[in-house]
């Protein structure tokens, strides 16, 4: 556990006044405040030091207690006067405003602050209005294969210990993210519940792409089939498709099959188009017999 | 007897009170297109919807001292980041489709 320089953190000197500390912390605090920083995780860190830092420099005991011991706030004697201090000071109530970070865990104070004030700072808040707010939203990534997204389905989850079951609905795209109302962490004396935020992280299936509610897959059939036709039977997310294949069929060609692609998101019974491009394959050895057929073949056609 | 909508209506005076803060705040937030005012029977409602939003506009004028018209500056800009977002997301995931997958 290291000290920490509370001055260097809000940017002033040892002798800044109240009002110099407040200016320091709030032109930060704009800055790096989470609700002005979503989703980004050194913000928010940033956002917790200062925080920590605005606690300690604007409530005069405990700028007094920190400028006196500081460094030294390990040793034996001042953790007696730490206890004895903290004790005198619950109750009293602090002049500091600490910013209230909403969803974000602002209250969350490091160890050094523990070790010499003895846990997060609960009654020394400057307003009493920012003890009620709804609880914290917690964030949480779900990794699902493309099948598992093909049908809606229920799954249950573990989210900070507590079981919840939520429906996925099919189709859902990958990096999109859900909202569980009421599923965040339990509001502060009496708020709201925050909400679970989902997001879905979809990995890629082998031999399918996809792109919104389209598929895209590639089909190998022989130069034979490709020449004069035939049929083939496919696998693919819904079941078996058997699909004819006219004669002449070019390498690379496409064919839509509609409403064989994937569910639209929130459209019940409605699909998007699966797309299949042909491959053709060409023997890779022949025998006598065959090169001949193809000579006689290359005849013709020269003499077309 | 309340109908299903009215359940999710939370009356003006009573948040106010419990926020700790003034009602002329939140007219203002509604004059501004921030947030809904409704009136029913002479009674002023927000909707709970705007709850979480409401919180953040109250964070950003009573804790950073912003005024109406920075909150709807930023309001703006933070709609445009999401928006920008989502097309992000949307533009990876067609760079995904191009990368074979």
């Amino acid at each position: 556990m290291e000290f920490i320089d509370y001055y260097k953190v809000l940017g002033v000197n040892k002798n800044a006044t109240e009002k110099e500390i407040k200016s320091a912390y709030r032109k930060q605090a704009r800055k790096l405040h989470p609700d002005l920083n979503p989703n980004d995780k050194e913000a928010k860190t940033r956002f917790q030091q200062i925080n920590e830092a605005n606690e300690v420099l604007s409530d005069p005991k405990k700028r007094a207690k920190y400028d006196k011991y500081g460094k030294d706030w390990q040793h034996g004697e001042e953790f007696e006067k730490a206890k004895q201090y903290q004790q005198q000071s619950y109750g009293g109530g602090g002049r500091g405003q600490t910013f209230s970070s909403g969803d974000f865990g602002g209250g969350d104070f490091s160890d050094f602050f523990a070790s010499m004030f003895g846990g997060a700072s609960g009654g020394t808040s400057g307003r009493s209005r920012q003890v009620k707010f709804r609880g914290e939203d917690y964030n949480a990534e779900l990794q699902l294969k493309l099948t598992d997204v093909f049908t809606t389905h229920k799954q249950t989850l573990t989210v900070n210990g507590k079981k919840i079951r939520i429906t996925i609905p099919a189709g859902i795209e990958n990096g999109q993210t859900i909202k569980i109302p009421g599923h965040g962490s339990q509001g502060i004396n009496g708020g709201p519940n925050g909400d679970l935020y989902i997001t879905f992280s979809i990995a890629r299936h082998p031999g399918i792409k996809r792109q919104g509610s389209n598929l895209y897959i590639n089909a190998k059939i022989d130069l034979y089939t490709a020449v004069l036709g035939g049929s083939v039977t496919l696998d693919t997310l819904s079941g078996k498709v058997k699909l004819n294949i006219k004669s002449g069929t070019q390498n690379g060609s496409t064919v839509k099959l509609k409403g064989k692609g994937f569910p639209v998101y929130k459209q019940e019974g409605q699909f998007g188009d699966l797309f299949v491009t042909w491959e053709v394959k060409l023997p890779a050895t022949f025998s006598e017999k065959e090169k001949a057929l193809f000579t006689e073949l290359k005849k013709l056609h020269d003499e077309k | 007897m309340k109908n299903k909508r009215d359940e999710h209506l939370i009356a003006l005076d009573e948040f106010c009170v419990y926020y700790k803060i003034e009602q002329g705040f939140v007219w203002s937030l509604h004059e501004a297109g921030l947030v809904r005012i409704e009136t029913i029977e002479d009674c002023n409602y927000v909707e709970e919807e705007n709850l979480s939003a409401l919180e953040k506009f109250i964070r950003f004028y009573y804790d950073m001292d912003i005024n109406i018209e920075g909150i709807e500056a930023i309001n703006h800009l933070l709609e445009q980041m999401d928006e920008m977002q989502h097309e992000l997301i949307s533009l990876k995931n067609r760079l995904r489709f191009y990368e074979g997958g």
